[in-house]
């Protein structure tokens, strides 16, 4: 994980998730946090605002949801049953099963400042008055998990977290909860069945977990990147958080962005929202590596959608990269370079997704294996006329709408637009009749 | 099973797979299964961390896995009676999510990242130098019983890829060149 540390140092003003971490990445420590304006949102937001302010504070700044979606959160955490009426028990839910394909950012957060997810967190739960919270930390990450936890432990012994959070009137307690494998537990319903100790299968919408969800209690779940975000627009406002994208988005805050695949120098970085890929790419990640070519890249993790060269100048954003029919996703690119096969690099992708599909639904569970034995196939140069065709109608029978949760739909978006931008490679796959005779 | 009889059987009897050979595993499959004190206390602390006990399951099976190297047969109705629910249920849990083996698995477990970041920067080189130096394909263990070899999903270091796991460590920027002297560590 580079957030680069060679550059000069940086300032909260400018790189608020980041400006924390160390040279050598080691965790900072409570004393080390305070020293830095950490745990001065908490205390503000207990001191000087209702509940209720710092959802607006957070709808104000526009914060969207950086675990891919997009979704505002304020306009999520207002949506939680507030007041006298609301029921006793509400959760707060932090998403760090980070297993999108190309992204690794929230690591970073988790590892590196792990006091700033967890100041996040009681702030956010103040917000929307949880009494009990939980870090759905994906299994691998065990770094994360051993410094999450000694963050908490520090918390709790500092009265952050406890029956009376600052001295105050509200109590929070806060766990972190390790899981055992499976992309499906970041969907958001998906993840609340496994929290519950059962197989992570889905969930219909509504009722949303706002209203219904752990448990059958209100329940807000946020990415970690984008609860990150929270202590620093309590402290600075929303305003300043506006600014911060330099006006290179209408979209507000910085994002980690990031780049791997086969370039000079892969990391992540936090720049303003909106920055163009071109220059994650190539100023950040140094260009594709000597003698290479960029073919094509994911913008975003592996269920979005394909974008070629002529896209770099684009703003990374949600709104420009959906213009361009894709998705920012997370905003880790995945760049290809020209010596791959397209086929390849597809197959590679949908058994990635046929392998997690949780099997709650039948296209999504017989129709990805099937997608992949068509790529399959297509790749050793077997495949049959009419096999492109029927990847067609895969990203049809397979896309929204059709399946219980955006698993499936999110595997037609790679495919879809490979589909579109290299056909030519796909249906060199097929055999060819002349080599049907020869067999 | 109570947990107070589980409790009666402290120390007795626990088989670590590290003790047999491959050929000793379908022995150690039909052992009976005695759950140790200490991990039943755990399983019962992790209860109270939730509304409901079941939501512990996952890390029962993790806190028995990590005694014996995998989940066996036994340990699931045993894990059931502690959370009072089905043991069908608890198998369920088991053998939906990928880091819980319910069956015998090698001293060390390689996971070795086949997600796109990691396919782009050499994973099929990385994997088959593996397979080749263990003589074992993905989803097998080495006839020493040392070795395990299994595919992950993204690890979330894509910026060393290609990445693996063995055991709780995350190595990246592998090369079939560098696997000897990462092996060696893994006696």
């Amino acid at each position: 994980m580079s957030a680069a540390p060679s550059r000069a140092r940086l300032s909260g003003d400018t790189h608020p998730l980041t400006y924390r971490i160390q040279p050598d990445l080691q965790p900072l420590d409570i004393k080390a946090y305070e020293a830095q304006d950490g745990y001065a949102a908490l205390k503000k937001a207990i001191k000087q605002l209702q509940p209720g302010d710092v959802t607006k504070l957070v709808k104000d700044a526009n914060l969207r949801g950086r675990g891919g979606a997009g979704f505002p959160a304020g306009v999520k955490w207002s949506l939680v049953p507030m007041g006298a009426d609301a029921p006793k028990n509400k959760y707060l839910v932090c998403n760090a099963d980070e297993m999108e394909p190309g992204t690794f950012k929230d690591r970073l957060l988790m590892e590196s400042v792990p006091h700033q997810l967890i100041e996040a967190m009681i702030v956010a739960a103040y917000a929307i008055q949880a009494r009990r919270g939980y870090i759905f930390l994906r299994g691998e990450y065990i770094v994360a998990a051993k410094n999450l936890n000694r963050a908490i432990d520090q918390a709790k012994a500092a009265g952050y977290l406890g029956e009376k959070v600052c001295g105050g009137d509200w109590g929070f307690e806060l766990f972190v909860h390790t899981g055992a494998g499976r992309y499906i537990c970041g969907e958001e319903t998906a993840l609340i069945t496994s929290l519950e100790g059962k197989r992570a299968n889905p969930r219909a919408k509504p009722p949303f977990p706002q209203i219904a969800g752990l448990w059958g209690k209100p329940t807000v779940v946020n990415n970690v990147e984008t609860l990150s975000n929270v202590p620093h627009i309590v402290l600075r406002g929303a305003a300043w958080f506006q600014g911060l994208s330099q006006g290179k988005s209408k979209d507000a805050g910085t994002k980690i962005y990031g780049v791997s695949g086969r370039v000079k120098t892969p990391g992540c970085w936090e720049l303003p929202m909106g920055t163009s890929a071109r220059e994650i790419l190539e100023v950040h990640g140094g260009g594709m590596q000597d003698g290479l070519q960029l073919k094509c890249w994911l913008p975003g993790g592996a269920s979005t959608d394909f974008l070629m060269p002529e896209h770099l100048d684009l703003a990374m954003d949600f709104d420009t990269i959906a213009k361009a029919r894709s998705r920012m996703g997370t905003g880790l690119l995945t760049v290809v370079d020209h010596k791959q096969n397209i086929v390849s690099v597809v197959r590679n992708l949908e058994d990635f997704f046929a392998r997690e599909s949780c099997g709650w639904c039948t296209p999504c569970r017989d129709g990805l294996p099937w997608t992949h034995k068509l790529l399959q196939a297509l790749e050793r140069g077997q495949g049959q006329n009419g096999d492109l065709e029927a990847l067609e109608q895969m990203t049809r029978f397979l896309g929204p709408g059709k399946t219980f949760c955006a698993h499936a739909p999110g595997a037609m978006e790679p495919l879809q637009s490979a589909l579109k931008f290299f056909r030519g490679e796909f249906e060199a796959g097929i055999v060819k009749p002349a080599t049907q005779v020869a067999a | 099973m109570s947990t107070a009889n589980l409790s009666s059987t402290a120390g007795s009897g626990v088989i670590k797979l590290a003790d047999l050979n491959a050929q000793g595993l379908a022995a150690v499959a039909a052992a009976p299964f005695v759950m140790h004190a200490d991990d039943a206390a755990a399983i019962e602390h992790e209860t109270h961390h939730y509304e409901d006990p079941r939501a512990a399951s996952i890390e029962a099976l993790k806190i028995v896995q990590k005694r014996h190297g995998w989940v066996p047969d036994g340990a699931i109705a045993q894990i059931g009676a502690l959370l009072s629910i089905p043991a069908s249920d608890v198998e369920g849990v088991a053998t939906f999510y990928n880091l819980i083996f319910r069956k015998p698995v090698g001293r060390h477990v390689i996971k070795i990242c086949d997600s796109i970041s990691c396919y782009l920067t050499g994973f099929d080189d990385v994997h088959r130098a593996f397979s080749e130096k263990l003589g074992i394909k993905l989803g097998q263990t080495t006839a020493d019983g040392r070795f395990t070899l299994l595919p992950i999903c993204c690890l979330g270091a894509c910026d060393k890829g290609p990445v693996l796991m063995i055991d709780d460590d995350t190595h990246g920027n592998i090369a079939p060149g560098n696997i000897d002297s990462l092996l060696e560590r893994y006696v």
